[in-house]
């Protein structure tokens, strides 16, 4: 997934995508790919071109998603899964150890780590953005999350131009898309009457693979007709988020009264940061048998949301909603930058589609960007 | 760290036990053969076997290889379980983790060195260090505040340093009982006593409110914020950056402190629950 | 050290003028205490103040079944007695030197009187009882705090 040079766009028309899937899969890779499950289209393993969610798509708003079906047999013609690639990588429980007591001292085994091949179908370039800032927090810093490492080492990637955005899709603000512009194999935009896919090559092994497949290269009106597609999406976004100067807006706005206000509305149920694609947070919970023998360590997803998280000896520092939402808001889209040299959030939209009470980080953002300078109670250095 | 990951803790032995207080002890522990090294203000992960992990730092020498020495205080099940490992037992190490006391920055200068409760246990290593180095460093003073005169931390050392002389040693106590000749009263009341010049560098550890009362006698004391480090804390699982627990505004404690420079708090520092 | 010197370089006299330290000079007195001496004791009428110029001091009580309890240390550049401020004051408190210990003992009386006489040096004093009075809230704010007690 190196730098691309520009090659020919070519044309799969929707038996050569069908084929373009058998291909991976005889190459070893496990697809993952949208497919409609429990009401929603969500990412999940897939074996072919009949799991796509056919003729569905979905209507997304604050604290709403819905399935709706659409009469044009789109194969990609939702704007984002109910989730993202997160719980594929960085998976939501995982045993990290068993120990077992061995004379006066113990040993430690590890589960063999995980590397299967795999293919993810229809990503969308803000859950591609969101895999990278992953990759910096579990890869990149002191130390590397082996488990991470391994399951994410084997990829390869076809990425969809996103046909659609979102009732809650804010990518173009946050420079994430829609466009999809690196960092995959093929893209793939899906183009009617007729039904078929144009394909821009992003590495050499996508070329290997498209090489192939049934194909036809793409004309210039082909290319127009495309390029018109995700112009048209990034036209029509649900929402927008003003970034000038985000940081420094959120760290002199740390006691903002949009804290107190939010805070009246937040449950604190955690679905903001499970549904986040680049959340990270996780606990550590050791565990041991009845015997005392053996013992395992478990690392599980875990919420800045919760009262646990920062529980020290004594009592937790956030006791509050108020400094748990702005723990999350400013981490996110303000202390990220200095940690990871980058946003927090790519403007999937998810927080604000599964926040029970729909609550709309942009909507936050814009009230303390309209108010800047505000202050609740008292505060600030002496 | 070794191949089985960051995660992974090995076993260490109990070499030695020593009781401080009621709820307080400190233990030396140590492998067949291993050598180790840490900086003054770096912690461990220390793990009980089944029931769980906490960091401490280490209190001991850095300079004897043979052992790392940890000072803990029994406050919940994995502390609890640490505190009555028996001489001999095993628990598990990972480690050592963050930044140091700058110890580089107060060669040739003054250090005074704050410490409340349990928060003299990580200021040790810079005693040792002072100590070995003697000549190094210009004067040196340790203010050392406690509950009671029974929850001051290694009583017969700290009296041997004040014997000694190398080391200006100012005790305090919160409320003693009769018979107490030393100081009464909060730790910033020793301050008053110490000379401070203008090139003091301070070492601030303790629970947070004893740090901010702290900082603020040592600001009226005319000590810049470039020149006062603190050792803060937070709830910590993973210790390398990865569970999100010990943020602090950008900073992780794991990895960015424990060690900070107050001029990199200082606008969050007086923040509640930040 | 004389007198006027002891005076001169405590805190509570920072700031006054020759003339304000002169007329404070003949209500001073300098005293000594070996070390576990009372200065003063708990009940008594408080018709001193004292500079504490070295040594240190021991303000106790006595409780009941526990014996003398120390509650606060003073130090040199302390002021020891408070009481002394409205007339007809008594000590709340016993002070005990710790150490041997060196003070300028003022007659409360008289400085009252002087304070009455010339409201530059009533202020200027005033300010220095307000600041001392300060830190000794803030210190004690902290101590009912019992930051170091085990967690629950």
């Amino acid at each position: 997934m190196q730098g691309t040079k520009r090659q020919p766009d070519h044309i799969l028309n929707v038996e050569g995508l069908a084929q373009l899937l058998r291909a991976l899969r005889a190459d070893a890779y496990r697809l993952v790919g949208p497919t409609v499950r429990d009401g929603a289209i969500v990412h999940a393993e897939i074996r072919g071109i009949d799991d796509l969610p056919a003729g569905w798509t979905e209507t997304q708003e604050a604290g709403t998603y819905r399935l709706v079906p659409r009469g044009d047999g789109a194969l990609f013609g939702f704007s984002t899964a109910a989730q993202s690639y997160k719980q594929v990588f960085f998976v939501p429980r995982l045993r990290l150890l068993k120990l077992r007591r061995k004379d006066s001292s113990f040993t430690v085994e590890h589960d063999a780590p995980v590397t299967s091949r795999l293919a993810l179908i229809g990503a969308r370039s803000c859950d591609l953005h969101a895999i990278e800032v992953q990759d910096r927090t579990l890869l990149t810093g002191p130390f590397a999350d082996p488990d991470y490492a391994a399951r994410r080492s084997d990829l390869f990637i076809v990425a969809v131009q996103c046909g659609q955005s979102g009732g809650t899709c804010f990518c173009a603000s946050m420079g994430t898309g829609p466009r999809s512009t690196a960092g995959f194999d093929l893209a793939l935009t899906e183009l009617f009457e007729p039904h078929r896919f144009l394909v821009q090559v992003g590495t050499e092994a996508g070329e290997r693979v498209l090489a192939r497949l049934p194909r036809a290269l793409a004309t210039e009106s082909e290319r127009v007709a495309a390029e018109g597609v995700v112009e048209q999406t990034a036209q029509s976004m649900g929402r927008r988020m003003d970034t000038t100067g985000i940081k420094e807006l959120l760290y002199r706005n740390l006691e903002h009264p949009r804290w107190d206000d939010v805070a009246e509305r937040c449950l604190g149920c955690t679905n903001c940061t499970l549904a986040c694609p680049t959340c990270f947070c996780s606990t550590v919970e050791d565990t041991g048998d009845l015997t005392g023998e053996s013992a395992e360590r478990w690392r599980r997803w875990d919420s800045c949301f919760t009262l646990d998280h920062s529980y020290l000896h004594g009592g937790s520092v956030r006791t509050s909603t108020r400094s748990r939402y702005r723990q999350w808001m400013t981490h996110k889209l303000a202390s990220w930058i200095d940690q990871f040299g980058t946003s927090g959030c790519v403007g999937c939209g998810r927080c604000i589609t599964w926040c029970p009470v729909g609550i709309d980080i942009t909507e936050e953002v814009a009230a303390i960007r309209r108010a800047d300078g505000a202050c609740s109670g008292e505060g600030g250095a002496p | 760290m070794n191949t089985a990951g960051p995660m992974t803790p090995r076993p260490v032995v109990v070499r030695n036990i020593h009781i401080e207080s009621d709820d307080v002890v400190t233990l030396d522990l140590a492998t067949e053969s291993e050598a180790w090294s840490f900086q003054p203000g770096q912690f461990n992960m220390l793990y009980a076997f089944g029931v769980g992990e906490v960091p401490v730092s280490m209190s001991g020498d850095p300079s004897q290889t043979d052992r790392l020495v940890h000072t803990i205080r029994s406050v919940g099940a994995v502390t609890e379980a640490l505190c009555r490992t028996p001489l001999g037992g095993v628990v598990g190490l990972r480690g050592p983790f963050g930044t140091p006391w700058p110890m580089d920055t107060v060669r040739g200068r003054d250090l005074v060195v704050v410490a409340g409760g349990l928060g003299l246990a990580p200021l040790r290593p810079v005693l040792y260090d002072v100590l070995r180095y003697r000549s190094d460093y210009g004067r040196i003073s340790l203010l050392a505040g406690a509950r009671t005169p029974e929850d001051l931390l290694f009583k017969r050392e700290v009296e041997r340093w004040k014997q000694q002389a190398a080391i200006d040693v100012h005790l305090s106590v919160d409320r003693a009982p009769a018979g107490w000749n030393g100081q009464v009263g909060v730790v910033t009341s020793l301050l008053s006593s110490i000379d401070i010049s203008a090139q003091t560098v301070a070492f601030v550890c303790g629970p947070e409110v004893m740090m901010r009362f702290t900082v603020r006698e040592l600001q009226r004391r005319r000590v810049p914020a470039e020149r006062i480090y603190l050792s803060m804390e937070r709830n910590m699982k993973c210790a390398v950056g990865f569970c999100g627990h010990c943020q602090l505004g950008p900073s992780f404690v794991c990895k960015d402190g424990p060690i900070f420079r107050y001029e990199q708090l200082k606008s969050l520092f007086w923040l509640p629950e930040i | 050290m004389n007198e006027r010197e002891a005076l001169e370089r405590h805190p509570f006299a920072a700031g006054l003028s020759d003339p304000q330290i002169s007329a404070l000079l003949p209500c001073a007195r300098r005293v000594r205490y070996r070390a576990g001496a009372v200065i003063f004791r708990e009940g008594a009428a408080a018709t001193s103040l004292y500079l504490i110029i070295t040594g240190g001091v021991a303000l106790e009580q006595h409780v009941p079944g526990k014996g003398d309890l120390a509650l606060e240390s003073l130090g040199p550049g302390d002021l020891l007695g408070l009481s002394w401020i409205f007339p007809g004051g008594h000590w709340l408190l016993t002070a005990r030197a710790t150490t041997d210990t060196d003070a300028l003992e003022l007659n409360a009386r008289d400085v009252l009187q002087r304070m009455d006489l010339d409201p530059a040096l009533g202020f200027a004093l005033s300010k220095h009882l307000v600041a001392q009075l300060c830190q000794r809230l803030e210190r004690v704010r902290l101590q009912r705090l019992d930051v170091y007690r085990a967690p629950k």
